[in-house]
């Protein structure tokens, strides 16, 4: 034991800030993940206002459009790949080990990296603001305007980097919810028997996986012409000018399923626990999913429908993208008829479930509106289009991420949320959402472009724009009061019963919060909805939960359960990643620090066991 | 649960739903992973071909029977990293240490011709700066060799590991295995390079 892997003794702190510095529980990650997200959608949402503020009469002068570049550019990238993403990270890492009946994801350690790496990205891409300037270029950072040349400072440089960690943070993530689902599921649970929120995630996590290896590329391209002088996107060489717009594109759309499809499976959860019936078309919701998925793939060129591609590009994308529309349209129609003459329970998180549907909807139809070429010339890059990403991002995704809050929060935090100002909450968030995106649909046909900070007075705008600030200050307190019931609930809520819905999966045959082993035994699995069915047949629960050994330090030597232990090299390795980072930024030299650190590290980690044989050995 | 699970405590977690090892599992993932990112750079590649608006383009600078060599050196180290395996597995660890650094060694000689290769190119006025070719060449060119890089370091870590003992045994082949399919991996990945960048480069009929 001579390397310096085995002279440092592994951690070993059950609480306080090092437990969670070094943990690799997917349920402390998951709320981790959880957590940083909540804030980075907080400040996404502060720049959203100080926008909104801005555009809510003709003619301000409250920020520079320099500032309101960048405040775009920063609400966009936030939004996206920092508060929603994460968001549902932060879902896949809590539940999916719970749902699929497993003790942890397949790799702790590569999950605990996850979240560092990730929020290494999020620090580096933040500090933009204090660093000479955020990125300025809109969250798809159109090449060549984002070309040395075209765009001096480090803004983009931050941006480039910032995603590159993101992207690795993301891969590893999927990585590991890859092979956890398709690996780890408990006996008996077979592919057409797993939560549909497990089977959206797996399609999620290969969208992941595919489509980020080309973002990647595209990056790598970028920074090579600023820090190296290529020439990718540089047209006096010969280059194409769209280049960009495919690469990203070709990463960009699937990335909209990638936030879209875990939205989706939370909602396919709870609609079937508060209407007291089974999913309707299980198999059919599944298969929609999955070619939702694969059809991702098929429709990038409509983000180029004003480009110049030519007719017949311009119409097979109009037509895969219509048709995209069908299995996302099979599946909402699946969603009402799991309501349909069920008994159904308006508790907050079915509310919001409710309103996804609803907003999702909406948003869907526009979204058909310009996936017609012809029509989609007359929309493009106006406000019609904010109000079509915010009613599938927001009122999709945003909704359904609420909704899984509240749903599974007394499986998060073993306490049960304020029913009263929930309901109270949703229809804040309802009123306050509509009230801001909906104007958008009017003012956008009226021709009023977006990403532009300000405009005369007598075009017609004003008024729409104004209810639209009105209602995005009614939106953000309907954050505070969300956030105001999550802190004070979390804090001194009812205690939460194991099954305080009647749900329907394995999730929550375990009490609330779950133990740190999860199951005491690991579950036999006979049916969809393998709880509820256990429930209704009253079959017996497992007995006495099982001691565990191993670095947990819960005595009991015979039937151990061994669990993985954790470990400092994770964070380590994302440090060494984010110095990396810096230093391909300002100086060359500090890239060799980081990756030394990155590397020992990696060393460190690859020879450290899953668990110390000493500890955990039972005889 | 009345029909009694037949789970035992603890090392349930250990057997996987697919039979196929978790670690392994995740290396496939990671390589259909890395299929799109080199597809990417190929994609890129394939976009600016004949795109320049100066020289040096591929039929001024390629050497295709000094790359023939390079690129038949690389695929014979998947043969030796084949071998390497089969003797782990077999228990002879010496012949496993034989062919793994056979297999490094001749990472390492394609890796030797790659430099003298960018070195000549430089000195023909081809640099990543000159013109759409230099760029998309060296770029693809370059994250291959990186990835080459990547394994023969791996490689050599496997060797050396295996020199303290119960480092690298036949029970525990799995970790050569995984390095072997990375390394299988870079190794096609160079067959795609030589055929759609040297060769369709050179030769007229391909053009």
């Amino acid at each position: 034991m001579t390397t310096i892997a085995f002279s440092i003794p592994r951690p070993t702190y059950p609480t306080g800030v090092w437990s969670w510095i070094t943990t690799i529980d997917h349920k402390r990650i998951g709320i981790l993940y959880g957590v940083t997200a909540f804030i980075m959608f907080v400040v996404g949402g502060i720049e959203a206002l100080i926008m909104r503020v801005q555009l809510s009469s003709s003619e301000l002068d409250i920020v520079s459009p320099e500032v309101f570049n960048q405040l775009f550019t920063m609400h966009g990238t936030t939004m996206i790949f920092l508060a929603i993403m994460p968001m549902g990270a932060a879902f896949f890492n809590f539940i999916i080990p719970l749902q699929i009946g497993a003790r942890d994801v397949a790799f702790p350690r590569l999950n605990a990296f996850s979240y560092w790496t990730f929020l290494a990205g999020a620090i580096m891409l933040n500090f933009s603001w204090f660093l000479g300037g955020a990125p300025n270029a809109g969250w798809f950072g159109y090449a060549p305007l984002t070309g040395e040349a075209q765009n001096l400072g480090h803004g983009i440089d931050f941006w480039i980097i910032s995603l590159q960690l993101l992207g690795i943070a993301s891969l590893a993530a999927a990585f590991n919810f890859i092979v956890t689902i398709l690996n780890m599921r408990a006996p008996g649970m077979t592919l057409m028997r797993m939560p549909l929120f497990t089977w959206m995630t797996l399609v999620t996590s290969f969208l992941l996986i595919l489509a980020f290896p080309v973002i990647t590329v595209a990056l790598i391209e970028l920074l090579f012409d600023r820090a190296f002088g290529t020439n990718f996107f540089v047209p006096a060489a010969g280059a194409d000018p769209i280049l960009w717009q495919h690469l990203f594109w070709v990463f960009g759309h699937p990335e909209v399923y990638i936030l879209i499809l875990p939205a989706m499976g939370i909602v396919s959860e709870i609609l079937p626990t508060f209407s007291k019936k089974p999913l309707f078309g299980y198999p059919v919701i599944v298969l929609s999913g999955i070619i939702i998925g694969f059809m991702g793939w098929m429709v990038w060129s409509h983000h180029m429908f004003t480009v110049g591609l030519g007719p017949v590009p311009n119409a097979v994308f109009t037509l895969t993208t219509m048709a995209i529309a069908i299995p996302t349209g099979v599946k909402i129609f699946n969603w009402l008829a799991t309501t349909w003459r069920g008994s159904i329970d308006l508790s907050t998180p079915m509310l919001f479930a409710l309103g996804f549907i609803a907003m999702f909807t909406i948003g869907g139809i526009s979204g058909i509106m310009h996936a017609q070429a012809a029509s989609d010339a007359q929309q493009q890059d106006t406000y019609f289009i904010v109000a079509h990403i915010h009613y599938v991002l927001f009122g999709g995704s945003i909704f359904a991420l609420i909704a899984g809050i509240y749903y599974w929060f007394p499986k998060f935090t073993g306490r049960m949320f304020n029913e009263k100002i929930g309901k109270i909450g949703f229809w804040l968030t309802f009123i306050g959402f509509n009230m801001t995106f909906f104007p958008m649909h009017f003012t956008g046909l009226d021709g009023m472009p977006r990403r532009i900070y300000t405009y005369a007075d007598g075009m017609g705008w004003d008024m729409w724009s104004a209810v639209s600030t009105v209602g995005a200050f009614i939106l953000a307190f309907s954050i505070l009061v969300f956030l105001y019931n999550v802190v004070t609930s979390w804090i001194k809520g009812e205690p939460a019963e194991a099954d305080p819905w009647d749900a329907r999966t394995l999730e929550w045959s375990i009490p609330s919060p779950p133990p740190e082993y999860n199951f005491a035994e690991i579950p036999t699995v006979h049916d969809r909805d393998d709880w509820w069915s256990q429930k209704r047949r009253k079959v017996e629960r497992p007995g006495a939960p099982v001691p565990v050994a191993g670095g947990s330090g819960y005595g009991g030597v015979e039937h151990a359960i061994h669990l993985p232990q954790p470990s400092y090299w994770p964070i380590v390795v994302s440090i060494g990643l984010l110095i990396a980072g810096y230093g391909l930024i300002y100086n060359v030299a500090v890239i060799a620090i980081g990756a030394g650190i990155g590397m020992i590290a990696v060393y460190a980690w690859s020879f450290e066991p899953v668990n110390e044989p000493e500890e955990g050995s039972a005889h | 649960m009345a029909q009694a699970p037949a789970v035992p405590h603890g090392d349930a977690a250990d057997e996987t739903t697919t039979g196929l090892s978790h670690r392994k599992l995740l290396m496939w993932a990671f390589l259909g992973s890395d299929c799109m990112f080199f597809g990417s750079l190929i994609a890129t590649y394939l976009v600016y071909k004949g795109k320049s608006i100066s020289g040096p383009l591929p039929e001024d600078v390629f050497s295709i029977p000094v790359t023939s060599v390079s690129t038949f050196v690389l695929l014979m180290s998947s043969m030796s990293m084949v071998m390497a395996y089969s003797a782990l597995t077999r228990g002879n660890i010496k012949g496993f240490r034989i062919w793994i650094m056979s297999t490094a060694i001749m990472g390492m000689t394609f890796l030797a011709f790659q430099t003298f290769e960018f070195r000549d190119f430089v000195q023909e006025g081809l640099t990543p700066r000159t013109n759409l070719f230099g760029t998309t060449f060296f770029t693809l060119t370059g994250f291959h060799g990186a990835h080459v890089t990547l394994g023969v370091i791996w490689l050599l870590s496997l060797f050396f590991y295996s020199f303290k003992r119960g480092g690298v045994t036949a029970e525990r082949s799995l970790d050569v295995d995984l390095a072997a399919l990375y390394w299988h991996f870079v190794d096609i990945v160079w067959i795609v390079i030589f055929t759609v960048v040297y060769l369709f480069g050179v030769f007229e009929g391909f053009n």
